[in-house]
Order: C-alpha cells, then sequence, then structure tokens
C-alpha cells in the first residue's frame, strides 16, 4: 500500500505543457498574455515555479472570492460559540450562510450560532455611518443570544470606505458586554485574494483572543492543538479521535467546530499541528515565537500520507506515543487496504485534475495515488510561492501548475489532457460536467465527507469511484 | 490583582443553562424582545441587487455579466446560480482592489472590457456595480463612454449598465435595474412608426423556475400568440448535457429583444421586480401595456389567459381549457388533505402574493405572512388578498422582518407547514414542520427548479407536493393501529 509519488506521466513533457499553455493564451490580450504568462508553468520538481499571490487580471474570470471570505468562511465563520456578524450590505452574509459546510456541534441559536448575522446596511448608513448601528446591534446580539460567548465583527466593503471605527465600538461593547468583541477589517476590497481575509484573522486572533484564557485542568506533555481544520462535512470529527487514539489530547481546533474559549487558551499547548498551511501559518509562527510551541504540517488524506504523518507527530513525543501510533497504524492499514482493493481496480490509471484552495492542490495528490490515480495538472486560488513550493515535490514532472487560473485556462487544460476527473469548485463544475468530464466539488467534498483520516479516506474513495465510473456518464452520447 | 486572579479559565456552557435557553428562545417573552431588534438581522431571506441583474443578464442570447466592483463579488453571486440551478453560471469582474479606491474604478472596468470581450467573446455584456464602486461614485456613463472612444469595444456593442447598489432594496430591484438597462440599450433606435410585431413580450421577473418560463411558452403555443420571452433564463440554467459546454446556452434573442419596442402587447407578470423596467415601457414601447400578477394558482392563470384572449381575439384554446379542468379536478380530490391547515410564508413579493392566492382557493391559511423586503403596495395587495377570503381572516403580515421573527412566530403561533427557500429549513425543523422549496434559492433539493409552479400545471405541482407531504408525515409519525392502507 505503500505509495511512491508517481513521477512520470506519460505523453506529458515540458515541451508538451508548455505548448498547451501557449495554445491557451493565444486568444489573450498581449497585456493579458504578458500578466498571465508567469502564472502557468510545467512543474520543475522544486521550487515555486509560478508567480502568485498577485492581483487578478481584471475581466479574466477568475474563481477568487475576497478578504471577507476569507475572514468569515474560512477563519472566523466556524468558530461555533460566537456570533458572527457580517457588518455591512446584506448581500455578504446571505452568500456566505451554511454555503462552506463547516460543521458544528450544539443548539443552534442557544449554543452555535452557524446563522446569518448582518447590520444590512442602508443608504442612510453608508451616508452617515454605521457605527451607531453597530453599537446596538451589539447589544441587541448579546441580549438574545446570552451564551454567545464572544462576538465578531466582519466588515464588508462600504465600512472601510466609509471610514467607520469598528475598532473603538467593539472596544467599547467588549467593556460593556463583558464578551471579546472582536473587529475584523477584512473587507473584500483588501488584498488580491480570500488569502489576505486569513492573515487579518489570523492577526485578530493575535490581537483580540489567545493568551486570554487558560484551561482549568493543569497542562499534560501531550496537550496539542489542531490547527487548520474546518470541520468540512465534519473532519474535525475524524481527526480528533485519531489523534486521541495516539494518545494526544486535543486542547483546542482552530478553528472547525471551534470554541473560542478554547482558542484563546491554545498557547499553552505542546505542539501545533497544523493542516491547512495557507490559512493559519501566520498564528503557528506567532505562537512560536511568543510562546515557543512547535509547529508540524502533516496530511490526512489518505493512508500513505496519514501514516507518514503519523510518524512524523510521533518523533515529537515518547515511545509511549510511538508505540499507539504504529498501533494506530497496524490496526487501520488493513481496513485501508480493503477500501484500496475494492476501488483501485476501477480507478487504476485514471488521470485527475485539480483546481482548489489552501492545501488540497497537494495535499490530496497522493491520496489519489493511494488509489492508483495520477494527478496531472494542479494549482490554486490563493497560494503563495511557499504553497507551490510544498506542491512540485508531490506532483509528476512537467505537469501544469496554475496560479488563479481563468476558467478559459482550465478549460483549454481539461479539453487537452482529459482528464477522467476534475477536483474543483462549484463555479467549475457543471461546465466540466457539461463537457462529460466527471467531477468532484474539492472545496465542500461536493456535499459528503468528511475525506480527513482513516475514517474519511473509505468515503473519498467511494466518491471518486461514485464520480468517475457513473453508468450516467455512458449516456452522454445519444446513439441518434 | 496577583498575576493569578487575572487569569480566566476555559468555560464550559452548562447543560442546564443550554436547556433554559432552548426553552426560552421559544417563548412569547423572547419574540417580544426579538421583534423589539432595531439594528441586528438575523437570517433575512433576500439578498442584494446584484445578484438580481446577473439573474436578468443571463437571460439575453449571449451576455457575460460583467461586476463592475471587488471580485468576491461576482463569485457570490455565480456560486449561488451554480448551487441553485446545478449548471454554469459564467460571468467576469474587474477585480477592484485599494488602488480602485483612492482611483476610482475606470482602469479595471477598461482593462476588463477588453480581456472579456476577447476572451469570452459576448455578444453583449451586462454591467452591473457591487458596492465598491457605488460607494466611491464612479461614475458609470463616462467610462463607458470612454471605453467606446478608446475602441476597447465597437461603437455599437451593447454594454447595458446598471447601477445596483446592494445597500439598497434587494435582489429583485436588481434584476429590474439591469433589464431596463439592457431593454434600453437593445431598443435604442429601433422603433419604427407603424410597426407592429403582432408579438406578446413577456417580463417573468425575477423567476429561478425555469420551468416556469417553459410553461410559459408552451401556454403561449398553445393559444398560438407569437411571443418574445424577455431575459429568458430557461435554457441558460436548464442546458443539456451532451459532452460540449457552451458558455452561453439560452437567452431571449438579442434581436428580438431589440425588435420587443415594435411589439403588440408587452406584459408583465412579475410586477414587483419589473416596476422600473415596466414605467420605462409604458413610455417608450409601441402597443398595449399590461402588468399582471404571477399567475400562481387557478384565478390568476385564469386572469392571464381572458388578458391574453382579449388582447390577440383569440378564444382559450380548449387544451388550456382541459388542463383547467385537470387542476381542479386535482385540488377538488385532494382539497381535504389542505383544507384549513396554516401555512408560514416568506419571499419575494410577487411570489408571496401567488401563494396565498393559490392557498386561499385550496381553503388553507396563509397565516404567517412575512415579507423582508416589500414596499405599502405589497402589504396593500396582501392584504386585499386576504380580506377576499374566509380563510384570510386572523391571518397576519409581516413586513420588513427577517427568518429569526419566523422563528419565534413559528414557535408561538403554530403552523402545520411552511413555504418559502433552502434558508427557512432550521426554522422549520425546530417548528417541526415541513418547508415546501417553492422559493429561491433551494442548495438542498434536486431538480425542483425544473418543475412550474405556475399556471393550471404549476398549481397541481404545488399541490401534489404539499399534500402528498402532509400524508407521508401522517404514514410516518401515526400509531400502528392507525396506519391503514388508505389516505
Amino acid at each position: 500500500m505503500s505509495e511512491a509519488p508517481i513521477k512520470k506521466v506519460e505523453g506529458i513533457t515540458k515541451e508538451s505543457t508548455q505548448a498547451m499553455i501557449d495554445h491557451a493564451m493565444e486568444i489573450y490580450p498581449e497585456k493579458a498574455k504578458k500578466k498571465r504568462a508567469p502564472h502557468l508553468a510545467p512543474n520543475e520538481g522544486e521550487g515555486a515555479c509560478v508567480k502568485s499571490n498577485r492581483k487578478t487580471i481584471p475581466g479574466i474570470m477568475s474563481a477568487r472570492g475576497c478578504a471577507y471570505a476569507g475572514a468569515k468562511g474560512v477563519v472566523w465563520g466556524p468558530i461555533r460559540d460566537m456570533v458572527h456578524v457580517s457588518h455591512g450590505p446584506v448581500g455578504c452574509g446571505w452568500y456566505s450562510w451554511g454555503t462552506r459546510r463547516n460543521l458544528v456541534t450544539g443548539v443552534n441559536g442557544v449554543s452555535q450560532f452557524a446563522m446569518q448575522f448582518t447590520s444590512d446596511f442602508q443608504e442612510k448608513d453608508i451616508v452617515y455611518g454605521g457605527d451607531k448601528k453597530l453599537k446596538t446591534l451589539l447589544n441587541e446580539a448579546h441580549e438574545l443570544f446570552p451564551l454567545a460567548k464572544g462576538i465578531s465583527v466582519l466588515s464588508e466593503c462600504p465600512v472601510g470606505l466609509i471610514g467607520d471605527d469598528i475598532n473603538s465600538v467593539a472596544k467599547i461593547a467588549s467593556e460593556e458586554l463583558q464578551i471579546p468583541v472582536i473587529p475584523c477589517n477584512c473587507e473584500g476590497f483588501r488584498g488580491v485574494s480570500q488569502s489576505l481575509g486569513h492573515h487579518i484573522s489570523n492577526d485578530t486572533i493575535r490581537d483580540h483572543i489567545i493568551g486570554t484564557r487558560e484551561f482549568a485542568e493543569p497542562a499534560g506533555p501531550y496537550d496539542i492543538a489542531l490547527i487548520g481544520d474546518y470541520n468540512i462535512g465534519g473532519d474535525v470529527w475524524s481527526v480528533k479521535p485519531l489523534l486521541e487514539e495516539i494518545g494526544l489530547n486535543v486542547k483546542a481546533v482552530w478553528t472547525g467546530d471551534g470554541e473560542l474559549e478554547k482558542i484563546a487558551a491554545t498557547h499553552t499547548v505542546k505542539l501545533n499541528l497544523i493542516h491547512c498551511y495557507r490559512s493559519m501559518n501566520y498564528m503557528c509562527r506567532v505562537m512560536e515565537e511568543k510562546y515557543g510551541i512547535p509547529w508540524l504540517e502533516f496530511n490526512f488524506f489518505g493512508p500513505t500520507k496519514i501514516r507518514e504523518s503519523l510518524r512524523k507527530i510521533a518523533d515529537f513525543f515518547d515511545d509511549s506515543i510511538k508505540e499507539k501510533v504504529e498501533a494506530a497504524i497496524a490496526k487501520y492499514d488493513p481496513i485501508m487496504q480493503a477500501v484500496i482493493d475494492e476501488y483501485r481496480p476501477r480507478l487504476e490509471g485514471k488521470k485527475v485534475m485539480l483546481y482548489v484552495g489552501g492545501l488540497r492542490p497537494r495535499h490530496t495528490v497522493n491520496a489519489y495515488a493511494d488509489l492508483g490515480m495520477m494527478v496531472v495538472g494542479s494549482g490554486y486560488e490563493f497560494a503563495h510561492g511557499d504553497d507551490y513550493e510544498r506542491t512540485s515535490p508531490e506532483m509528476p514532472e512537467a505537469t501544469v501548475i496554475y496560479d488563479d487560473a481563468s476558467e478559459h485556462e482550465l478549460e483549454q487544460f481539461v479539453d487537452e489532457l482529459r482528464p477522467d476527473l476534475v477536483g474543483s469548485g462549484i463555479k467549475e463544475k457543471y461546465l466540466f460536467q457539461k463537457m462529460g468530464i466527471p467531477f468532484r466539488q474539492m472545496h465542500s467534498w461536493d456535499y459528503s465527507g468528511p475525506y480527513h483520516a482513516y475514517n474519511g479516506f473509505p468515503i473519498f474513495a467511494r466518491d471518486v469511484d461514485m464520480a468517475v465510473n457513473s453508468p450516467t456518464w455512458k449516456l452522454v452520447k445519444a446513439p441518434f | 490583582m496577583t498575576a493569578e486572579a487575572a487569569v480566566k479559565y476555559v468555560t464550559e456552557i452548562p447543560e442546564e443553562e443550554v436547556k433554559r435557553v432552548s426553552e426560552w428562545i421559544n417563548s412569547e417573552e423572547y419574540k417580544e424582545k426579538n421583534f423589539a431588534r432595531q439594528a441586528l438581522v438575523i437570517n433575512p431571506p433576500h439578498a442584494c441587487q446584484p445578484l438580481g441583474a446577473e439573474l436578468a443578464a443571463h437571460g439575453f442570447e449571449g451576455t457575460l455579466p460583467f461586476v463592475h466592483g471587488s471580485q468576491g463579488c461576482a463569485s457570490y453571486y455565480r456560486s449561488t446560480f451554480n448551487r441553485h440551478f446545478r449548471e454554469p453560471a459564467p460571468a467576469v469582474s474587474d477585480s477592484m482592489t485599494e488602488d480602485g479606491a483612492v482611483f476610482g474604478g475606470q482602469n479595471n472596468l477598461h482593462e476588463a472590457l477588453e480581456n472579456a470581450y476577447t476572451i469570452y467573446k459576448p455578444k453583449m455584456m451586462a454591467v452591473f456595480t457591487s458596492c465598491m464602486p457605488e460607494v466611491i461614485g464612479d461614475d458609470l456613463t463616462a467610462f463607458i463612454k470612454n471605453a467606446r472612444n478608446k475602441a476597447i469595444v465597437p461603437q455599437d456593442y451593447p454594454l447595458p449598465y446598471a447601477n445596483t447598489p446592494s445597500f439598497n432594496g434587494s435582489h429583485v430591484h436588481g434584476y429590474d435595474a439591469m433589464l431596463v438597462s439592457i431593454l434600453q440599450t437593445l431598443t435604442e433606435g429601433k422603433k419604427i412608426e407603424g410597426r407592429c410585431t403582432g408579438k406578446l413580450n413577456l417580463i417573468p421577473g425575477f423567476d429561478c423556475n425555469t420551468g416556469n418560463y417553459r410553461e410559459y411558452k408552451r401556454i403561449l403555443k398553445e393559444f398560438g400568440i407569437p411571443y418574445t420571452l424577455l431575459a429568458d433564463i430557461s435554457d441558460t440554467f436548464d442546458s443539456p448535457l451532451d459532452g460540449t459546454y457552451r458558455p452561453y446556452p439560452g437567452g431571449t434573442k438579442l434581436e428580438d429583444a431589440a425588435d420587443s419596442i415594435n411589439g403588440k402587447v408587452t406584459m408583465t407578470v412579475g410586477p414587483y421586480a419589473s416596476a422600473k423596467t415596466f414605467t420605462w415601457i409604458k413610455d417608450n414601447y409601441s402597443g398595449t401595456h399590461v402588468s399582471l400578477p404571477t399567475p400562481f394558482g387557478v384565478t390568476k392563470t385564469d386572469a392571464l389567459l381572458m388578458k391574453l384572449s382579449e388582447l390577440f381575439g383569440k378564444p382559450v384554446p380548449e387544451s388550456l381549457k382541459a388542463e383547467r379542468g385537470y387542476a381542479v379536478d386535482a385540488m377538488t380530490d385532494a382539497h381535504q388533505y389542505i383544507h384549513g391547515k396554516k401555512f408560514a410564508l416568506y419571499g419575494d413579493p410577487d411570489y408571496l402574493l401567488g401563494y396565498i392566492s393559490f392557498l386561499l382557493e385550496m381553503g388553507a391559511r396563509p397565516y404567517h405572512i412575512l415579507c423582508s423586503k416589500g414596499t405599502k403596495k405589497v402589504e396593500k395587495e396582501i392584504q386585499a388578498l386576504l380580506d377576499s377570503s374566509p380563510d384570510g381572516k386572523g391571518c397576519k403580515i409581516y413586513m420588513g422582518k427577517d427568518l429569526w421573527h419566523m422563528r419565534s412566530l413559528l414557535m408561538t403561533d403554530p403552523v402545520d407547514a411552511m413555504i418559502g427557500d433552502t434558508h427557512g429549513k432550521f426554522a422549520a425543523r425546530d417548528a417541526n414542520i415541513p418547508l415546501f422549496r417553492f422559493g429561491f434559492p433551494v442548495f438542498d433539493r434536486v431538480n425542483l427548479h425544473r418543475s412550474p409552479l405556475i399556471g393550471y400545471q404549476g398549481a397541481i405541482n404545488m399541490l401534489t407536493a404539499i399534500c402528498n407531504k402532509f400524508i407521508e408525515v401522517r404514514d410516518e409519525t401515526c400509531e400502528d393501529r392507525h396506519f391503514e392502507m388508505m389516505r
């Protein structure tokens, strides 16, 4: 079952990939071509082969979101015991309401608040400012949701443009209500993608949250925090039990099904385990510098990477953890092998193309390899150079890497490479299905999941098989 | 203060507190506090203007919706349509960022026009705004004029544009603003004195049920009335899967839209989503102008057919007369399963008025009627409908309220079912009642947008969904001794 990464794909060379890229860009106006060219390249095996984290070229049909999306959808939104206020007009909160699948425990409106709270700005709020309204609504939220542990105020575009001072309103409210009220200046026009929203949100956790609580029970040698798992389709509920099985105490989760006070007390753990590097490396670095907490990147997609990661984690701890890790691997390996035996014969040699967000364009590559599949193209909506550095070694030689791909580029690449599966987002899904190409949403697990850890892999394998081998694909071409 | 005294420990919410608050949020006392809210909006069922603008744009042949503003906005609108229709929704944005806030958005707009025009080869781009350019006061008229002068697009290239600020109105107003701009652009200089196309121009309004559009077309075909369905999204958002991706699979032909100004009759059946458009049409279009309510239920469908018959001098075709009979037959057969049942309703004004007519025809009670964005005029029309039937007595209208208010209503004054969209599912679950997803958006059921709600067929569809669900609930919840063969 131990899968060495696939290094070569028949028919794909540096030249063939570059020719495909050049062909895709043929119709671009000169300026757009010049700007896009550095973002598309054949994989060089090491280093970042593409430029990234640059402004999107206007009009190219990018899949990117905004800073607000990164703050509300990714970092803050999943914290279950807080009221998250989308501060500004009604739309942003409405579109991001329940559309990321970060599942939560608790009673809706009582102990968890996966709802849409907004200040619903009207013309007069733009003209006269929204600070007064914000003050009133914070009081109302506290009164109607007394068990909420805190409130985040997530700014939408107009707030920053009209010069509201949400920071001072939040500060006063925090004192009056005796709960943390966190202002987050994540207006959608800031930065080039959702990535800045992650960073800004990390900074607000640093400035307002971390270190403000302590765990009541004494610290232990196996206390860890799970960072960058957002509980999509219940991922955290698959990962946490596995970490506990190997003897670790998961003291806090950032931020899937997360709890504010536990996040606030994370500065006392012994190790931070980070899954989504892109969205939360910032706070790992802060905790390392300020509290001396080491951090470790891991990958819980597919048995090969899970095994590798468990052993890497064990290296941080004593023999008792190492033994439990080996016991867990011994226990799950045969179960995973049975999954592979079932699905691999139907998936062997199939090609996959990925275009997703934070970690999946690299982290899932080997999970497909576990099923005998190879990834022949990969890219990110909002990655930085360090993400591409981490991606190169995972991908086969000379396969195409794309940063902030336009819909046109993706369509061209898929048309040329004719993969057996595309894993991307909702905006891409139906385009490729119309082309007759099987597709899975790899942001939301396509309303399935979890995909993380040992409980996730059988579901992942089943879903991939279901997409690739659905008999409906045979009906696409009419017999007449 | 010692360091120790300053330590705040992690606390758990005690179980009994969760239990207490769980009960409290269902109480009259809570409802009062909830309804006293002045600033906080919780679970509003409406979206912002640009979403509606995008829908209108998708309704025209070869048209690329174009968002002037932040790129995240475009991604949100597109995803919403992708999820509801399970179809592609290509649209671009000009990705304004911080420098746009300082210098204005003209450079972004021009660069995006050039790129989108070249790459996606649209026949028309429909430009609409999200918050940022609205707040900083971008002058779209000048920007578009400059784009033509700089030859970024040909002089005669159709570039309708609409201001659709998100801090005003809702998605239905954005639909209206974009639609009127598209029609103004396409019909400019096309009015020919004395010409009459002989056609009906039909405006469906903000309607995300592709089945409705096809049903309108079928009815008109039965009648033998030539028509132009304006902003026809049916083929855009219900396109075949045959191995080819077509970015613009449908929409009203641009030349038909252009010639619509010479129409025989122009009719809106989504009056609250096309108020501005209709006002402009009255002043500019030839022929007769008619505004009718969205034809939900038998009475409103009758009104539509009679109007068509009158205006086009054609008798109501036998086939539609028969359909009316089928619908009335189905309603009579099923009335016992719905008569007297109380419903909670929410949605856009046109749909909401439709639900109410239909329910009253069935002897059901539209008991809690919530309209999160609507005018006094809407309220008055709803009240008049309620007053027209004994079953409307005691039913209440809640204007400008949200789904958290609705939850309080459901918990303190229970009903048998709710009609709305996916967003109501949490309140419906708490109240343990079925939710009928006739509205927009539907994110959690498949294919509902293909099943028409308008016309006689729509009445049968709504009736079937509702009555069978009530019967199913009875089957699923009754005691064994009451579980029987027939229902």
